[in-house]
Parts: structure tokens; C-alpha cells; sequence
């Protein structure tokens, strides 16, 4: 796109024809064709799995909603009987489309978590990393609107927990949450309006998608050594050096999918969504999905409703404004490493977070230690406290070190050019690439 | 207590001052006994469904369980399906299976006469649903001393353990409850049943016992029924029997999946091979 000249040759009169009037396969030839640092590792063929994800769960959405039925009366029987009983490999469909969405999320943590360890984020992909946080963003809104919709005893309780959040705010948050209820509680209409948004969402991250994507195109892609495609021979052509490493990626990737999809599809789903919504009856211990429980640990850890709502929002918002937070001049954690030993730290306390978010707030974390003097409701030696201590780091990460140690840190020499750590990788000197080390500034 | 109250409090203010009254049980310390070690046909990955026990699970659930409790979701036809009780391959369509149309025949289906419009009950067909014991849910519960029979089409899916859980709970129930236990009139204590009994405990508040209370009496007995396949009914076996049963019921599609799941991997991992092979020829030449 940008600085990358097509080589598209029309080979025929009717491609010339098209070529003058649309020239979509110049379009898509240039993109095969575009310049790609050859110095991508594992890490960077996620971008590839969230785009099998994405289109897995559009396709098996598109079956499942031809077979559900969107009806406080209708939505478990038409999912439970219809759809894995009756509808010929529905429990095929179903199953790709739940443990779909857990391992969407799986690969977009790790998506993300690679952008932050080699610093994709930083300047000129700014706007690439705002819009891959719009899609967590939506991706997250998507995934608990889908997980209402089977309308079992988890989904409606989900429903009724998440929704009644947003009437913590201000001014607009009881107004907010019977718009979102479409009454006074969480019941028919609120069901077929998660159903309509539901379907309409995904296509909505298509397009962010297709943004993301032209945003990636105009300054290339990153790379593990945060040194910019300086020469020709930096870089590799998209086709077929990264669509083979992609697709074997994929395919490693759908091995993992297929051990949860047939040989334990509900592991991580819960057995009270078996049962069928009762607004009478709440379930002894309400979570969510895994994927959000590290903000529903921080959400818990304080005491005010407000402040926990704006808490679990900023966690989401500091990833929106990390590229303004980040003040060093070096890339890649790679050659940060004070920063990467803050950074794996910040992976545990989310982890940390995560597991907070699965207990019960007065669980007990080292047993029998008792609980621990009683500061704010809750002995130490609790949960609460661990999500608070948690949620602390997770915070001063993003507020207090990723700002400072910019300032403080003596980060390790860059090299020139990133082909230069490749030529030392004994096995993959090529013959033809000895003129390659001479950087070019 | 006081810590506890505060906690009930806390949270209710995250769900929402609404949820007041209902989040007091969300803090309740539910428990239960280890569940008991039981082996199944169909465990690990290659496990399948032991017709034979199916066959008798499924005289188990018809003579014992379903005077109270429901199976809303499944057919009579899905008896003969794929991997079902009474699958025949002579009969690949469950409608013409005559073991599966004689089940049908012997219940009364609810329905309307269209000669005369009068609420008449006719013999079922393989296409009707297994009806309920009972006309609602008030009236379930009505029969059975307030507590609701759970719908059995998905028990096994519903509860931590499957039907480990199922087999424990209908063999655990105990005549006589642990001393400080004041087990309520129509009520039985049951260590398997995942429950809190602290509200009828008078005893050292440290040793509440583990498990809950059921409304249902153990269920069981030896010889309760007769096996057609001259199989011994202990209490035991039955549970065992019934336990697997509903596992089918509540994972009918088990063997298709399990059976599809093989060809899938082997697909992949031969297909994940070639890709490597094409991964590596394609960067030969390339330093990275």
C-alpha cells in the first residue's frame, strides 16, 4: 500500500478491463505480495488465528441462528433439543461456536500479549493498536451477549450481574440499564435484543478487522527486534513465506480446538448453564466466562459499586492508552529486560486476578494461616486482599513504571538492522544473503 | 458472623442493591463428600456407551425415576438412535424399531381428539416426548413436599461430576444423620449431595457436616426392579445402571462425537505434517 510498489502484471485482456475499472486483484496481489519482515516468530501468526476464529464463529453463528429460536420461552429447548439433538451435527456447530469464543479469546491475549512484549504498539502503529483494543473491546461485549442467549441458569444470571453494573454510574445509569433490559428486569426483550446485537457485533469487528489490517499495511509489520525494514533484503514477500507459516500455525491451533470440541466440550463451560433459566432461583456461585474474570477480580476488590465499576473500565482503558504511557525510545522488550522481568510479573498478576476472580471474595489463600487481621471488611489472608494487591500492580504497571522506566533503565544495545541477529543464527545463512549485512540508515 | 454479614453485604452492593435478599446464599459454604470412585464404559476418549447398561438404567429410570421426575427433552425415537439403549442397525430410522414403537405405545400422550376437540389421552408414537409425571411445576412440587423434581434430560450435564455425582447421591442417602443434625420432617441427609446443613446443625460449629438435605427418599432398594438380562439388581448396580443412563440421556450425541473426534485429529495431524514439510522447503532458502 503505502511505500510498496505493485508488481501486479494484468495477464490477460479481461484482467486489463477489470484492472481500469476495479482493480481488486492488483488489490489482493498487493497485499500477497507485501514486504514482511523475515524475522517473525510463532508469536506473530496469532494475527492469522484470530482471522480463522473470526470466520469460524461467523459461520457456525450463521447455522446456529437459523435453528435457535430467541424467546425467554423458546431459547433453551430450541439449544438443548433442537440444536444438540435434532439438527444433523448440531453438537458439532454449537460445540466449534462456545469453545470458539474461548479459544478467539485465548488467541487475542496472546496477540496482545506479544504487541506489548516486543512494543507493536509503539509509534507509527498507534492507531493499529487502537483499533485491535476496539476489537477486544467488542470481541468482550460479543462474547457475553452470546453466552445469554442459551439462556441457561449462568446466562441469566450473567446477564442480570453484568447489566445491573452500568446502573452504578451516574445520572444516566438507571436510565442506561433499562434501555439495555428493555424493561425492569433481565426477560424476553432483553434476550432478542442480545440476540440482534449479537449477530450484528461481528460483523461490526469485520470491518474494525479490515481497519486493523489496512493500519498494519501502512507501516508493515513489527518485529521481534523492534529495528524497522530498513533494506530489500530485510524483508520477505506475505505470499507464500507467511501464508505457510500462518497455516501451519492454524492447523496446530485447530488441534487444540478439536481436543475441546470432541473430546471435552463442556470443560469450560458451567454446569449450571445445563439448567434452564429461573429469575427465582439464583446459582450458589455466579462467574464468568474465564476470560473475564481478571477484571471481575478487580471489579470485586473495592468496596464502593462506582469506584469498582470505573476500576474494571480503566483496566480496559489502559491498554487503550499504553502507547502514550510507554516513554522509552527502545522497541522490543528483548533488549528491556528490567522491563520484561516488570512485565512477566504484570502476566502473573493477572493471572493472579484471573484466579481471584474464580473464588469466593472471603476465600482463604494460604490455608490455615486464618484469616488475618481485618482491614476494610476482609481479613488479609483473603482473596479480596489478593485481588486488591493485584489490581494495585496492574495499575502502578501501567501508571507508574511503564511511565518511569523509560527515564531509568539503561536498555541493552539495539542491533543495526534487523537481518543482523538473523545472519548470527548459524542455520539460516543463506548463500545469497552475504551482502546483506551492510545497514542502511 | 458479623465478618460474614459485612461480606453479604459488599457483595450485594456489587450486584446491585436489588439482589440483597438473594445474595445471602451466594455466600453459603455448599459441600459435600468426596464422590465415589466409579469406572464407566464411556470415560477417556475412546470410551463408549455400554448398550446392555443403558438397557437396564433405562427399566431403572422407567420404573423408579420417572414417577416424579420429568424428561422433557428426549424422544421416544432417540431410545433407538445411534448409540441409543435400544439402537438396532437392522432399523437405521428409531421409527421403525419395534422395541422403541412398543415403549411409545405403552404411555398416554396428552392430546386433542380432532372429531370431537374433547382433551383425550392416545397411546404414544416414536415422534412424541417422554411426558412428565406430573401437570406443572406447582403441582411437582405439591406432590413432593415444595421441593421440584429436577428434569432428568440434562441431570447428568448439570451436576459436578455427572454421573459420579448421580451414582454417589441415590447410594448415599443415610437412615440415621450424624448426632447435633436436626434433619426436617419429609427431609433426608445425603454427605454426597452438594448442600450446606449449617441452618440444622446444633454441634461444634467446626464439625458441620459435609453434604446437604434431599427431599428425596433413597430411591433404591435390591431387587427394585428385574433386569431382563438376568443381571443381579443390587442397589448398587442400579444406581450404576441409571447413572450411565442419564448420561445418555444428557449426552446422546457422545459416540458420534467421540467416533468423529478420531478422524478429525488424524486429519489434522497428518495435515499439520505436510504444512511443516511445505514450511520448511518454502524457507530453505531464506535466513530467519
Amino acid at each position: 500500500m503505502s511505500e510498496h510498489p505493485s508488481t501486479y502484471q494484468p495477464g490477460s485482456a479481461i484482467e486489463r478491463w477489470l484492472d481500469a475499472r476495479l482493480p481488486i486483484i492488483r488489490f489482493s496481489a498487493d497485499l500477497m505480495s507485501f514486504p514482511t519482515p523475515r524475522n517473525l516468530n510463532y508469536w506473530y501468526t496469532f494475527g492469522g488465528i484470530l482471522s480463522f476464529c473470526l470466520v469460524v464463529q461467523i459461520v457456525t453463528g450463521i447455522v446456529l441462528a437459523m435453528h435457535y429460536n430467541p424467546s425467554a420461552a423458546g431459547a433453551f429447548v430450541s439449544v438443548q433439543r433442537s440444536i444438540m439433538r435434532d439438527v444433523n451435527y448440531g453438537w458439532l456447530i454449537r460445540g466449534l461456536h462456545s469453545n470458539g469464543a474461548a479459544m478467539f479469546f485465548l488467541a487475542v491475549y496472546i496477540h496482545i500479549l506479544r504487541g506489548m512484549y516486543y512494543g507493536s504498539y509503539k509509534a507509527p502503529r498507534e492507531v493499529l493498536w487502537l483499533l485491535g483494543c476496539v476489537i477486544y473491546l467488542l470481541m468482550m461485549m460479543t462474547a457475553f451477549m452470546g453466552y445469554v442467549l442459551p439462556w441457561g441458569q449462568m446466562s441469566f444470571w450473567g446477564a442480570k450481574v453484568i447489566t445491573s453494573l452500568f446502573g452504578a454510574l451516574p445520572l444516566v445509569g438507571k436510565p442506561l440499564t433499562t434501555l439495555l433490559w428493555g424493561g425492569f428486569s433481565v426477560d424476553d426483550p432483553t434476550l432478542t435484543r442480545f440476540f440482534s446485537l449479537h449477530y450484528l457485533l461481528p460483523f461490526v469487528i469485520a470491518a474494525v478487522v479490515a481497519l486493523h489490517i489496512w493500519a498494519l499495511h501502512v507501516p508493515g509489520n513489527s518485529n521481534p527486534t523492534g529495528v524497522e525494514v530498513k533494506s530489500a533484503s530485510d524483508s520477505v514477500a506475505f505470499h507464500p513465506y507467511y501464508t505457510v507459516k500462518d497455516l501451519f500455525a492454524i492447523s496446530l491451533f485447530m488441534i487444540l480446538f478439536a481436543i475441546f470440541v470432541f473430546y471435552m466440550p463442556e470443560a469450560m463451560g458451567k454446569v449450571d448453564n445445563q439448567v434452564a433459566a429461573d429469575p427465582l432461583k439464583t446459582p450458589a456461585h455466579i462467574v464468568p466466562e474465564w476470560y473475564l474474570l481478571p477484571f471481575y477480580a478487580i471489579l470485586r476488590a473495592i468496596p464502593d459499586k462506582l469506584t469498582g465499576v470505573l476500576a474494571l473500565g480503566g483496566a480496559i482503558a489502559m491498554l487503550f492508552i499504553l502507547p502514550w504511557l510507554d516513554t522509552s525510545k527502545v522497541r522490543s522488550m528483548r533488549y528491556r529486560p528490567t522491563y520484561r522481568m516488570f512485565f512477566f510479573v504484570w502476566i502473573l498478576a493477572s493471572l493472579a486476578l484471573g484466579w481471584c476472580g474464580s473464588q469466593e471474595p472471603d476465600g482463604v489463600i494460604i490455608p490455615g494461616a486464618g484469616p488475618g487481621p481485618i482491614f476494610l471488611d476482609y481479613g488479609i489472608n483473603t482473596v479480596t486482599w489478593l485481588s486488591r494487591i493485584g489490581a494495585l500492580y496492574y495499575f502502578a504497571y501501567f501508571l507508574v513504571i511503564t511511565p518511569l522506566l523509560g527515564f531509568f533503565e539503561t536498555p541493552l544495545p539495539v542491533p543495526d538492522s534487523l537481518y543482523t541477529p538473523v545472519l548470527s543464527h548459524p542455520a539460516g545463512v543463506p548463500a545469497g544473503a552475504a551482502a546483506a549485512p551492510e545497514t542502511k540508515g | 458472623m458479623l465478618r460474614k454479614l459485612f461480606a453479604a453485604a459488599q457483595v450485594a452492593g456489587v450486584f446491585g442493591a436489588g439482589l440483597l435478599a438473594m445474595a445471602s446464599p451466594a455466600l453459603a459454604e455448599t459441600t459435600q463428600a468426596p464422590l465415589k470412585d466409579v469406572h464407566w464404559s464411556f470415560d477417556g476418549p475412546l470410551g463408549m456407551y455400554d448398550q446392555a447398561q443403558l438397557q437396564r438404567g433405562y427399566k431403572v429410570y422407567h420404573e423408579v425415576c420417572s414417577s416424579c421426575h420429568s424428561m422433557n427433552l428426549v424422544a421416544f425415537r432417540n431410545l433407538g438412535d445411534p448409540g441409543g439403549p435400544f439402537w438396532n442397525p437392522k432399523y437405521p430410522n428409531p421409527n421403525n424399531n419395534p422395541v422403541v414403537k412398543a415403549i411409545a405405545k405403552d404411555f398416554k400422550i396428552a392430546d386433542i381428539d380432532p372429531d370431537s376437540g374433547d382433551e383425550i389421552k392416545r397411546p404414544g408414537t416414536t415422534a412424541d416426548y417422554f411426558p412428565a409425571p406430573f401437570a406443572n411445576d406447582a403441582a411437582a412440587r405439591a406432590a413432593n413436599g415444595g421441593a421440584m423434581p429436577p428434569d432428568m434430560s440434562l441431570l447428568a450435564a448439570a451436576r459436578e461430576g455427572g454421573p459420579q455425582y448421580i451414582y454417589s447421591v441415590v447410594t448415599g442417602d443415610t437412615p440415621s444423620a450424624p448426632a447435633g443434625l436436626a434433619v426436617p420432617a419429609g427431609k433426608f441427609y445425603d454427605p454426597w449431595m452438594s448442600g450446606d446443613v449449617s441452618a440444622f446443625y446444633k454441634g461444634d460449629p467446626h464439625k458441620i457436616p459435609v453434604g446437604g438435605v434431599i427431599a428425596m427418599p433413597p430411591p433404591l432398594t435390591d431387587d427394585r426392579v428385574t433386569f431382563d438380562d438376568g443381571t443381579k439388581a443390587t442397589v448398587d448396580q442400579e444406581a450404576k445402571d441409571v447413572a450411565a443412563f442419564l448420561q445418555w440421556a444428557s449426552d446422546p450425541k457422545m459416540e458420534e462425537r467421540k467416533q468423529t473426534g478420531v478422524a478429525v485429529m488424524i486429519f489434522l495431524i497428518l495435515f499439520s505434517g505436510l504444512l511443516y514439510g511445505s514450511y520448511r522447503e518454502i524457507w530453505r532458502k531464506v535466513g530467519h
